[in-house]
């Protein structure tokens, strides 16, 4: 099998149910250890994008046209550190999967040009408290399960089990990078807000791609 | 939480559309993006300044916009970077042709999106440079953080880059001069209450009635340490001490002493921290040669003070003494 364009509209409209449902936690989390504005601004950003989806004319052609269109809105709606990183993260995946269509190579594409976007824009590593800590073993963890033979779907599925996976290891981490890092040590026993909104993205992206009910 | 606003989705739209009607002999609001520039718009040959950041901190930055000082502003969500879309626009109606000089505060928010916003206008072929302000040396050390936050030490580096633009100078001066700020200013900040973002319904952190944050930045994060509440003069001296020592202040050196009240702090108090700060300065052999006491780097309703010294020489002076008619600084 292969995802196509309504994967990723499936994708976006989880993303921004998972986001409106998971508000008020990211932004408990954000003011534990930061300024207690990620869930408001992730919200503010996938309202955005969902209305632009639906004023759309004609659907998407790619899902490369897709995710542009989820990187452009949140540039220009989330602001704070996590616009930049959103969209570069969503800008560079959008380029990896320019096409109709995906298999399992094009989603382990997908991801690692996500976390690379991420990567470049913030300059973190894993280990610092951060998104990275959630798309690093979650791209890893796809690379792997495609090269064992797995289909798009159960690809998907193991990179958001690795991001949840990832995004639990961020608790006792001490931050490093961005807000939280002015915290030192106090940082450690919160859960990083940037990893647990990616870690519920990805696994909107496997929720997606499950067959209809 | 008791605020008088109305809906907080509405929080910034209201207070700009308040300051566009209050103060429109000196800027011009432009909304959807929202920025602030000065009422006649850029002046042709002159380097534009530009600044912003997010909102709950004023008067900054908007209320910093005007002659001698910033060209536009550019008003985030609370707490908030402002967004590329944002900032690019402002970038071009600030441009007069001789480039655009942006000043951004070290907040990993701010600064991933000026960098963003500035690639933007570059292939609009508007002429970005950028001074990143980190002048808060409660973070020790930078090595393990995002580095040092970009606090109060803000407003001198608006004025009197704002002042070298003013007369004149080509960008790449403008830009000196701005850095030469920055290498010469160090704030340090303290919190005796949280404050409480609109959105967010409760403090940004909590603080028993005994207890106080030393080395606070503007965004509601706690600082460094807390310890118990103590007098006005033991906190001066635990503020002003690391920023002269960070600065190497000698004896005989001139300065421009900047006491900067957090929103819920009274004048009377930002007074009896200034007085403690400029004894022990004097006590140094430091001369305050300028100073300037209120509030113009706030955190909403935060209760709290920072203390920045800027060192002096005879070309900061002059710019700092020049002329300024701004909503929040004029003389």
């Amino acid at each position: 099998m292969t995802l196509d364009v309504a994967w990723a509209v499936g994708w976006v409209r989880a993303s921004a149910a998972a986001v409106l449902e998971h508000r008020d936690e990211l932004v408990e989390l954000d003011r534990q250890i930061g300024d207690g504005d990620h869930g408001e601004n992730l919200k503010r950003g996938f309202t955005a994008v969902v209305a632009k989806l639906d004023a759309l004319e004609e659907p998407p052609a790619t899902i490369g046209d897709v995710l542009k269109l989820v990187a452009t809105t949140l540039m220009s709606t989330v602001g704070g550190a996590a616009g930049p990183l959103y969209g570069t993260a969503y800008l560079r995946a959008a380029k990896a999967a320019a096409g109709p269509t995906l298999d399992s190579a094009g989603v382990v594409a997908l991801l690692e040009a996500g976390l690379d976007g991420i990567v470049a824009r913030g300059k973190a590593t894993t280990g610092e408290k951060t998104m990275v800590d959630a798309w690093s073993p979650a791209a890893e963890a796809a690379a792997k399960a495609a090269a064992d033979g797995a289909g798009p779907r159960e690809v998907l599925r193991a990179a958001a089990e690795a991001a949840a996976r990832g995004a639990g290891s961020t608790a006792p981490l001490v931050a490093t990078k961005g807000r939280a890092s002015y915290l030192g040590e106090r940082s450690a026993g919160h859960l990083d807000p940037g990893a647990r909104s990616s870690q519920l993205l990805l696994e909107a992206a496997a929720a997606a791609a499950e067959p209809a009910p | 939480m008791k605020k008088l606003i109305n809906d907080p989705a509405d929080v910034v739209a209201e207070t700009l559309a308040g300051f566009a009607a209050a103060h429109g002999d000196l800027v011009a609001v432009h909304t959807a993006p929202d920025y602030v520039t000065r009422a006649g718009g850029a002046t042709s040959g002159k380097v534009g300044l530009v600044s912003g950041g997010g909102s709950g901190h004023e008067p900054l930055h908007a209320g910093f916009v005007g002659v001698g000082m910033l060209d536009a502003a550019v008003p985030g969500a609370v707490f908030t970077s402002p967004t590329p879309d944002q900032i690019a626009p402002a970038f071009q109606a600030a441009d007069g042709g001789a480039g655009v000089l942006a000043i951004v505060k070290n907040y990993t928010g701010d600064v991933l999106n000026f960098e963003t916003a500035a690639e933007l206008a570059e292939a609009e072929d508007v002429t970005v440079r950028t001074v990143v302000v980190n002048d808060d040396v409660a973070v020790e050390d930078s090595l393990y953080t995002a580095g040092r936050r970009g606090v109060a030490g803000t407003v001198a580096v608006e004025k009197i880059a704002g002042a070298a633009a003013e007369r004149g100078d080509d960008l790449d001066a403008v830009e000196a001069v701005a850095k030469k700020v920055v290498a010469n200013v160090r704030t340090m900040g303290v919190a005796l209450s949280a404050c409480t973002v609109p959105h967010a319904g409760k403090p940004s952190f909590d603080l028993t009635d005994d207890e106080i944050e030393i080395g606070i930045g503007i965004h509601g994060e706690p600082g460094r340490h807390r310890i118990p509440m103590a007098t006005a003069d033991e906190i001066t001296q635990m503020l002003l001490t690391p920023v002269v020592e960070d600065l190497r202040l000698q004896a005989g050196e001139q300065v421009l002493l900047l006491v900067n009240g957090m929103g819920g702090t009274p004048a009377s108090e930002l007074y009896i921290v200034y007085r403690r700060a400029r004894q022990l300065l004097e006590e140094r052999g430091v001369e305050v040669t300028r100073s300037l006491v209120g509030n113009y780097v706030t955190s909403l309703e935060m209760q709290g003070a920072s203390v920045t010294v800027l060192r002096l020489d005879d070309e900061l002076t002059a710019l700092w003494d020049a002329p300024v008619h701004t909503t929040a600084l004029r003389w």
